[in-house]
């Protein structure tokens, strides 16, 4: 069968499982948007190229599936410039497509050209540029394969003009056949044994769950081992979900912003079990004072994590969820006895962590006057009046911290937020990806005014394509997280920070752009109002909270400082510059 | 000489540099040394020298890579390089267990062009052109040699001298390499 190059393209998308991509047509794509109209594989036409990212990745955040997107050269490669990096910090699979000018017009500064594979070369797992139409069935089917297996991440394929319009004979590989990418999966069992005996005789063992174990759908063997060796488990920002946050072993989030009794348990424990997790700075804080007195397992696919922050003492180079049913195997006794019988004597250690838990949960005070409206009570009462399997979708500052903290996480794939590149403007798109590829669920965006500002635009996307989902605006009139800083850091310095609460009108905003829009100013209305959105099926809802302007994050551990010197609350304020500085 | 580098690898002068080989065989495909180049400069490597040629199998290519590793952890330099789809294997070399060359073209002064094949046979370099003032010469050996005979040519004026990189294979008799992966 003869195809041209844009036909042999959309059958390999086809042929790869590909069920939904997201993207906008132009000049040097133009071919392959031809057999798109004959393509079983859903469409969806968005406003912007980033928005084209974003919900690939939040398709495949919440499937697990390989998030897909194409646009054209040039401007449109550059624009998804970033949903790459953010995909590739946070280990997401994608395949993106993109359009270049023809063969003959390459290195000539056409029109819309750009050296879009030397662009992204930092920015994705691995990129390509087409150059025989008869090589587009392999390039497809090693992209999915790369962007799939092993620590997976963003592909890039960029395709020239007279590439798809080529006329090649049609085949489907067998395999693919990549002698320089064999990802390691199984696990070595000398150091399963090594890691089992650090468990056995460990007092104070805290499990860093991250997420490759999301990666690893490893969820239901992480509650296995944790509730088996009774062990604590914190989940960083990339993790949240992956163990149900009512579970009794569960100390939430750790980190910058993580709560005192994760932070502390790490920085106390004498073993730490990472699954999945990287030693992000903002986990660690000063990584010359993280967790001084523990010894370190660590399962990661990709060995390069072994060693890169954190010398570990044992490396488990692996697919975690493996890891962890071999941890299981390994520690489960013969005769069927309780595990915990064998390890060490702990007791001292757990009262100490429910001492913590008692003493400094998360807090915060939300006047009865209604006013100034808290933005952790418009979490908390949506997070109630939600179904437990509802889809969070956050931006990145202080309302992704607030949604991070006050959420009640019970099921893996439910948290869907940029935690690497901690990309402004993020959530809007990705709920959109993630309610395309989750229809059946309820999918709220938790966003910042000024993140809203930077994406919202693919709410006409999701309007258009009748894609209906909610969006929370925490309108704190601020870039807040930057605010936050300026007043701890730069003696209340405010500079370019303020947005105003009004401009936009938000509320106009929405209708203009086909949503729902809900305007709520005090505590007393923030029920009513989620209860409207949850009833509206038809198009999408966005509220506009209007928050305190005022309210900080806590706890907070200033950049470069040690875990050890967490802020509490306001009364912790002054000594901030004193304990580190701004984040970088 | 030196290559890519990142501003988080800005190696003082001061120190002495602490160098390492790396081979690495990679897919002989379009774009790869960028590949292997852009690598270097974002983790912040910084490359002493860099030499590549196809291997006697067309399809992939040879790099020998100086590093410069201060302040750098020689295994994450093999696994982050080991990630590149196109690098099929790599594995450093140690000066100790390794035979090393470099080669040397230099344009030199030669009024008395006796004395400068004095200093060169000595490497044994050779003669490639020559005029009544002015000579080519071509030296080849392990490359505190070369750094040696640069050192001697230069009282007769070093005009224009371009050095390779060094290229390495493992001894004969060398043990296998500490830092060495296969894909
Ligand atoms: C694209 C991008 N630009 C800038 C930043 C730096 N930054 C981090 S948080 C933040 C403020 C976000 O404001 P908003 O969306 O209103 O959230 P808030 O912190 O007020 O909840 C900024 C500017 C960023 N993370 N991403
Ligand atoms: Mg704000």
């Amino acid at each position: 069968m003869e195809l041209t190059g844009a036909q042999a393209l959309m059958r390999s998308l086809e042929m790869s499982g590909v069920e939904v991509m997201f993207g906008l047509p132009g000049g040097a794509i133009l071919p392959v948007y031809d057999p798109v109209l004959d393509s079983p594989i859903r469409h969806v036409l968005v406003r912007h190229e980033q928005g084209a990212g974003h919900m690939a990745q939040g398709y495949a955040h919440v499937t697990g599936k390989p998030g897909v997107a194409m646009v054209t050269s040039g401007p449109a490669a550059t624009n998804i410039v970033t949903p790459l990096c953010d995909a590739f910090m946070d280990s997401i699979p994608m395949v993106v497509v993109t359009g270049q000018v023809a063969m003959s017009a390459i290195g000539s500064d056409a029109f819309q050209e750009c050296d879009t594979t030397g662009i992204t070369m930092a920015v994705t797992k691995h990129n390509y540029l087409v150059t025989d139409a008869a090589d587009i069935p392999r390039i497809v089917a090693e992209a999915f394969h790369i962007a799939t297996t092993g620590r997976p991440g963003p592909v890039l394929i960029d395709l020239p003009k007279d590439i798809s319009n080529e006329m090649m004979t049609w085949y489907w590989p067998d395999g693919v056949e990549l002698p320089g990418y064999r990802p390691r999966s199984g696990v070595d069992p000398a150091a399963i044994a090594e890691a089992a005996a650090l468990i056995r005789t460990a007092q104070r063992p805290v499990i860093y769950a991250g997420g490759g174990l999301l990666k690893a759908r490893a969820a239901e063997a992480l509650r296995e081992f944790a509730e088996m060796c009774d062990i604590h488990v914190v989940t960083t920002l990339m993790a949240r979900g992956v163990f149900p946050d009512r579970h009794p072993l569960c100390l939430g989030m750790p980190g910058m912003h993580g709560n005192y009794s994760a932070v502390t348990a790490m920085q106390q424990a004498d073993l730490l079990i990472n699954l999945g997790a990287r030693f992000d700075d903002r986990v660690t804080g000063n990584p010359a004072h993280f967790a001084p007195g523990a010894k370190v397992i660590h399962v990661d696919i990709d060995p390069a994590e072994h060693g890169k922050v954190r010398v570990p003492d044992v490396a488990i180079v692996g697919d975690a969820r493996l890891a962890v049913e071999a941890l299981i195997a390994a520690l489960r006794p013969a005769d069927g006895s309780d595990t915990t019988a064998a390890t060490a004597d702990r007791s001292a250690w757990k009262s100490t962590i429910s001492g913590w838990q008692e003493q400094y949960p998360l807090q915060y005070d939300q006047p009865s006057s209604g006013h100034p409206l808290k933005p952790q009570y418009v979490v908390e009462q949506l997070r109630d009046n939600t179904p437990d399997d509802t889809i969070v979708v956050a931006g990145v500052g202080q309302h992704q911290m607030w949604a991070s903290q006050y959420w009640k996480f019970d099921y893996p794939y439910t948290w869907v937020n940029s935690g690497g590149l901690g990309t402004m403007g993020f959530a809007v798109p990705a709920a959109i990806g993630a309610k395309v590829g989750q229809p059946d669920r309820t999918v709220w965006a938790v966003d910042g005014d000024g993140c809203f500002q930077m994406t919202a635009q693919e709410l006409i996307s999701a309007s258009a394509e009748n894609i209906p989902v909610k969006v929370a605006i925490l309108n704190n009139a601020y870039l807040g997280m930057v605010r936050q800083w300026q007043e701890l850091f730069y003696a209340e310095r405010y500079s370019e920070v303020y947005l105003s609460a009004d401009h936009p009108d938000y509320v106009g905003w929405a209708e203009a752009m086909g949503c729902a829009g809900i305007r709520v100013e005090s505590a007393e209305e923030v029920v009513p109002a989620i209860t409207k959105a949850n009833s509206i099926d038809d198009r999408p809802v966005v509220i506009d909270f209007r928050v305190d302007t005022e309210e900080k994050v806590y706890p907070m551990v200033p950049a470069g400082g040690s875990n050890d010197d967490i802020i509490l609350g306001p009364e912790g304020d002054a000594d901030a510059v004193l304990k580190g500085s701004a984040p970088s | 000489m030196s290559g890519a580098q990142g501003d988080g690898a800005v190696v003082s002068h001061a120190q002495e540099p602490d160098l390492h080989i790396f081979a690495a065989i990679v897919e002989n495909k379009f774009g790869v040394l960028a590949r292997v180049a852009g690598l270097f400069s974002r983790r912040g490597f910084n490359i002493f020298s860099l030499a590549v040629a196809p291997t006697d199998d067309p399809a992939y290519s040879r790099i020998t890579i100086v590093v410069d590793v201060h302040n750098t952890d020689v295994t994450q330099i093999a696994k982050q390089l080991d990630k590149l789809i196109n690098v099929i294997n790599i594995s450093e070399l140690h000066p100790s267990d390794s035979v090393e060359r470099e080669l040397m073209l230099a344009r030199v002064g030669a009024v008395d062009l006796a004395a400068v094949v004095d200093v060169i046979s000595e490497y044994g370099g050779e003669v490639l052109d020559h005029t009544d003032d002015e000579a080519i010469v071509s030296v080849s050996a392990h490359p505190d040699r070369l750094d040696r005979c640069e050192r001697q040519l230069r009282p007769f004026g070093l005009h224009v001298l371009q050095r390779t990189g060094r290229i390495a294979l493992r001894a004969l008799d060398a043990s296998e390499p500490a830092v060495g992966m296969a894909s």
